[in-house]
Formats: C-alpha cells, structure tokens, sequence
C-alpha cells in the first residue's frame, strides 16, 4: 500500500516527506529497541517505535528502512527532524499504541518483515 | 597505492568514544561512499550496518577510534581500531544477550547484546581481537559480486 493509506489508517501527523506519500511499502518492523531494529528489519519495511532520538534515523537509514511511524503520540525533537530530512526519510506520528498501529496496519495487508525469529541461544 | 581502479577506494574516519549526538555520521558517510561507488544496495546495507554496530560500540565503550575502509575488487573492507577498555572475554561477548550496557546506552534504545552477533551475521568475513586496557580491533569483509 502506498504511505499516504497508512497515513489514513493511523491517523497519523506526517513530520518529514510529505512528498513520499507515494511511496509503497508492503511490511513493517516494530520495537523500541534499536539493537533488535538491527538484528531484524529488512529493507524497504515501516519501522513502528516510541524511541524518538537521533539514533532512530540512523538506525532507520543503515537499514533502509521506507518510513518511520512514531507511536504514542510520540514527537522527534528538532534534531530528529533535521536529520531525517537530510537523510530523505519520512517520519509520521499516530496517537495509537505500539499493539494498535500494528494491528490495523496488520488488517490492511502490512505483515511483519518476519513473523518469527530462528531458534536462538541465549536470547534475553 | 598504483593507478586508481575503477571501484576502489581507501579513507579513514575518526570516531569521538561518548560522543552519542555523532553516533551514526561514520556509517552514514561510508553508506554514501559505496553508493557512490555503484556497489549494489544489499552490500552497502551490509556495510552500513556493520559500520553503525561498531561505531554504536566504540561510543558506548571506548575512547576513540579510528574506521578504515577500503573497497577492493571483490570485497568491501571495513576495519575499527579502537582505544579503550578493552574486551576481557570475547567469546561472553560474542554471545547474544550479553552485555554490559549502563542506563544511557539503553535510553538511546540499544544495549541488548546483539550487536557483535549481528556484525559477525552481516559479515563474510569477521575478525574480533582486544587487550583489556588497551582497545578492541574488528575487521569486518562484505564480499562484492
Ligand atoms: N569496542 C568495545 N570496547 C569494549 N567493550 C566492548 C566493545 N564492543 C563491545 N564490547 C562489550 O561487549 C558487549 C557486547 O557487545 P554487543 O555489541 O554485542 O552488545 P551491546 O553493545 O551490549 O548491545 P547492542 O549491540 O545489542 O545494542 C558490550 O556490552 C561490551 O561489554
Ligand atoms: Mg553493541
């Protein structure tokens, strides 16, 4: 689906890229933890988080990750901002929570960049 | 170096240990060099993503460092030498989970123990030697077509 739908189906504020809303993006990746966002995001998915700092647009960047949808509510700070439009990659914020954003994108045909990870030692 | 090829490239990078508002700038500027370069998007994901992990590290837990990249036919070469605390056991903290993040690492969203992991798994090729009180040395080579 292309962002402008997930823009509708979330209800959700578009901060950087208002000219990506074309863009087409068929899976997404969520969490508020970046080390877990590197380990498991696949190129050209939606990356879902409440984390708001600088680290999220580089993480986002490395990874080439479509867009970023903050939950919550949550606002990136100016910097935030500053960045993601330099590196070209759109920041939308919803009210909806973590479960919710995923669950309604999940409705409409947005499915996980994985739905499970591989037997592994040790994980905490 | 002999005559310049076509797809080959040599630079260093300082990284500042702390420093978490610089985090990222390295990997981001060697992502753009290999794009430039015309070597396909998956390895420069590669790259990128190994580049960020370690620089991710060095700020947590080092001093400061230096990247090397080197771009050969066939290879890209990523290399992060570090001045620092050091490693004492690197088969700990090469297992997943394990870490020794403090409060801060973790607000910024990381210290979860994947990140050496997810290095070695980007990698073809992965090195990883340390000297406690001294720095950690990886050398990371993502083949090319
Ligand atoms: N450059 C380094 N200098 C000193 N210690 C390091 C360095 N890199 C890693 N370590 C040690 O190894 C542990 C594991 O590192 P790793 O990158 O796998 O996980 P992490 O940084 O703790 O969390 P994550 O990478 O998932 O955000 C660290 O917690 C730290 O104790
Ligand atoms: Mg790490």
């Amino acid at each position: 689906m292309k962002l402008s739908e997930v823009k509708d189906i979330l209800d959700a504020e578009i901060i950087v890229g208002e000219d990506c809303l074309d863009l087409e993006v068929h899976t997404a990746f969520g969490a508020d933890l970046m080390s877990d966002v590197l380990a498991f995001a696949k190129a050209g998915s939606l990356l879902l988080t409440g984390l708001t700092n600088t680290q999220v647009i580089r993480t986002a960047n490395v990874l080439d990750i479509a867009a970023i949808i903050l939950v919550r509510g949550k606002k990136p700070s100016s910097e935030t901002i500053a960045l993601a439009s330099e590196l070209k990659i759109p920041i939308l914020t919803t009210k909806y929570i973590l479960f919710e954003t995923a669950g309604r994108l999940y409705m409409k045909g947005i499915v996980g960049c994985l739905s499970k990870v591989e037997n592994t030692s040790g994980r905490t | 170096m002999g005559e310049p090829k076509p797809n080959l490239y040599s630079e260093s990078f300082p990284i500042e240990g702390g420093n978490f508002n610089s985090a990222g700038i390295v990997s981001t500027g060697i992502k753009s060099i290999l794009k430039k370069l015309g070597i396909p998007g998956d390895i420069v994901r590669k790259a990128a993503i190994v580049s960020y992990e370690a620089e991710i590290n060095v700020v947590s837990y080092a001093k400061k460092a230096v990247v090397n990249l080197t771009v050969v036919p066939g290879a890209v070469c990523i290399e992060v030498i570090d001045e620092g605390q050091g490693i004492p056991n690197i088969d700990l903290a090469m297992q997943e989970g394990y870490s020794t993040a403090d409060q801060k690492i973790r607000e910024m969203g990381f210290g979860a123990g994947m990140g050496l992991c997810n290095i070695r798994n980007y990698s073809d090729d992965f090195h990883i030697e340390s000297e406690v009180g001294k720095g950690t040395h990886l050398k990371m080579t993502i083949q090319t077509p």
